[in-house]
């Protein structure tokens, strides 16, 4: 079965945008390492143990997240900019099958 | 299906814990999986295979036991680690809370009282001269600065070490490396089992915290010293050995010491490149939970799996000169501290301690000098050193 790509898109505080075509499956963290998107640290590559990868998921995909784990709850604790309802460790979220847009909020600093 | 290369390298073997590199070069090349003939286990060496075992714990579980031993089969030599050798949803909770004590927020806490011994500690080597680096800074720090944090009592402490050793000895074959340092261990046994209780531990330090999380139930009663000791055990050797890997790596590379005394800001990244080019744990194990593959090679359930974490850091497929200690590199996706919910959940301590270091060092010295060779220390599964002569030359 062959899936639509969906359009990945990373916004800055000043509104810049940053989109990328990505296939369902893909990890939010490490696409943006892998296309050199600043503003994600990622500095423990995805254990969930750094909470340098924050990122406020927009409203419009909030659906298309799953719940946080409990080591991600405790994680979100730890994140240099302020913790909203809305935010997730990049490193925990993966694109879902047949979507067309997931978008995400960079904050303002991750250290 | 592939058919499966066999090696008779054996890991443990003293030549090759040495310099396992070219060893491990050769087990990248036999393929993605290759059979080792001596333990009837599979081994990992390349990097795509080793982050792929890693970041799948469904498949490629813990609980196993993440030495040789099979606990599906065997007896453990100790009670299995609640956070090591557990599974989610088991993991999840201890995790969680070592997670919490061990996070940035967490550790910042710790950092003036960190720089303060770094900058000491520098001073006093840079005074002695001719030093052996390995007890005079590289275990000299750790042993010092992450033991209070944890709270225990200053003395004694150095049987952490061989408490340590024995631990990860543990990871591999009961071989006459494992006998001979069990048989040596009681009295370090005995020292941890003393200073782990409550009443012994600091107050406000991050042992404390263990037992107060065991007084909001979040973890059972009998689990506290056990997590403590987890603790001292999972940070001291293992940091040690990245010390020494930095005074051995900068020592020989002169110029890239240059390149961190010239932009201290850098001493981050120069430590994630320490930890790629010299990793100082080597490997570990998983355990197939189902009949699956793995890069097209068969892997039956049950199936014990090494998982060569310092190979996949010099693996070509993934890097440019693998072999080069390059301090400019961006080393990210290195597997030093592993991958996936069982990576190093004392990680964050790991890099502020190595950059505190470098950053004391970068501010005093001019050049780092090893003096004469090394004396390596053997392990099953760490790689370090009991001597390393070393001269801290000031500006």
């Amino acid at each position: 079965m062959v899936f639509k790509m969906a359009k990945l898109t990373y916004i800055y505080d000043n509104g810049e945008r940053r989109s990328l075509e990505v296939a369902a499956g893909a990890n939010v963290m490490l696409t943006a390492i892998e296309n050199d998107i600043p503003g994600i640290v990622a500095e423990c590559g995805g254990a969930a143990m750094c909470a340098t990868c924050h990122v406020y998921v927009d409203e419009s995909s909030l659906k298309l997240v799953p719940p946080r784990s409990v080591v991600e709850e405790e994680m979100l604790n730890s994140t240099a900019s302020a913790r909203l309802p809305n935010s997730r460790l990049s490193c925990q979220l993966v694109i879902p099958e047949n979507i067309d847009e997931f978008v995400v909020h960079i904050p303002p600093s991750q250290v | 299906m592939q058919t499966i290369p066999v090696s008779s390298i054996d890991p443990y073997d003293e030549g090759v814990l040495l310099d396992p590199y070219p060893y491990y070069s050769e087990l990248r090349d036999l393929g993605p999986v290759v059979s080792l003939e001596r333990y009837g286990v599979y081994a990992v060496a390349r990097h795509q295979e080793v982050e792929y075992v890693l970041r799948n714990h469904g498949i490629f579980c813990s609980s196993a036991g993440v030495g040789l031993a099979n606990f599906r089969t065997d007896k453990p030599w100790r009670k299995p680690s609640i956070i090591l050798e557990a599974d989610p949803p088991l993991h999840d909770k201890t995790r969680k809370l070592l997670g919490g004590l061990l996070a940035p927020a967490s550790i910042k806490q710790f950092k003036e009282d960190f720089e303060r011994y770094a900058d000491l500690l520098v001073d006093r080597i840079i005074e002695q001269g001719l030093v052996n680096a390995v007890h005079s800074l590289c275990i000299a720090y750790p042993i010092k600065v992450f033991a209070d944090a944890v709270g225990v009592p200053e003395d004694g402490r150095e049987l952490l070490m061989t408490y340590g050793d024995m631990v990860f000895n543990g990871f591999g074959p009961f071989n006459k490396r494992f006998e001979e340092r069990m048989a040596t261990a009681g009295e370090a046994i005995a020292w941890v089992t003393e200073n782990c209780k409550r009443e012994k531990l600091r107050s406000g330090s991050l042992g404390e915290r263990v037992w107060q999380a065991a007084d909001r139930g979040e973890i059972e009663m009998d689990e506290a010293p056990m997590l403590v000791r987890t603790l001292l055990s999972a940070s001291l050797d293992t940091t040690a050995f990245m010390l020494c890997n930095a005074m051995i790596a900068f020592g020989n590379n002169p110029d890239q010491w240059e390149l961190v005394r010239n932009e201290p800001e850098i001493a981050r990244q120069a430590i994630e490149e320490v930890l790629r080019y010299r990793s100082p744990f080597l490997g570990f194990y998983r355990t197939a939970v189902q009949n699956t593959e793995i890069s097209g090679v068969e892997v039956s359930e049950n199936q014990k799996l090494l998982v060569l974490i310092a190979s996949a850091n010099r693996d070509p497929r993934k890097w440019d000169n693998p072999a080069r200690f390059d301090v400019t590199r961006k080393p990210h996706g290195h597997l030093a501290f592993g991958a996936g919910i069982h990576g190093c959940a004392g990680q964050m301590v790991a890099r502020m301690e190595g950059e505190i270091v470098l950053k004391a060092l970068a501010k005093k010295v001019k050049e780092i000098r090893i003096e004469g060779s090394v004396k390596p220390h053997f392990n099953n599964a760490v790689r370090g050193f009991d001597e390393i002569p070393m001269r801290l030359i000031p500006f």
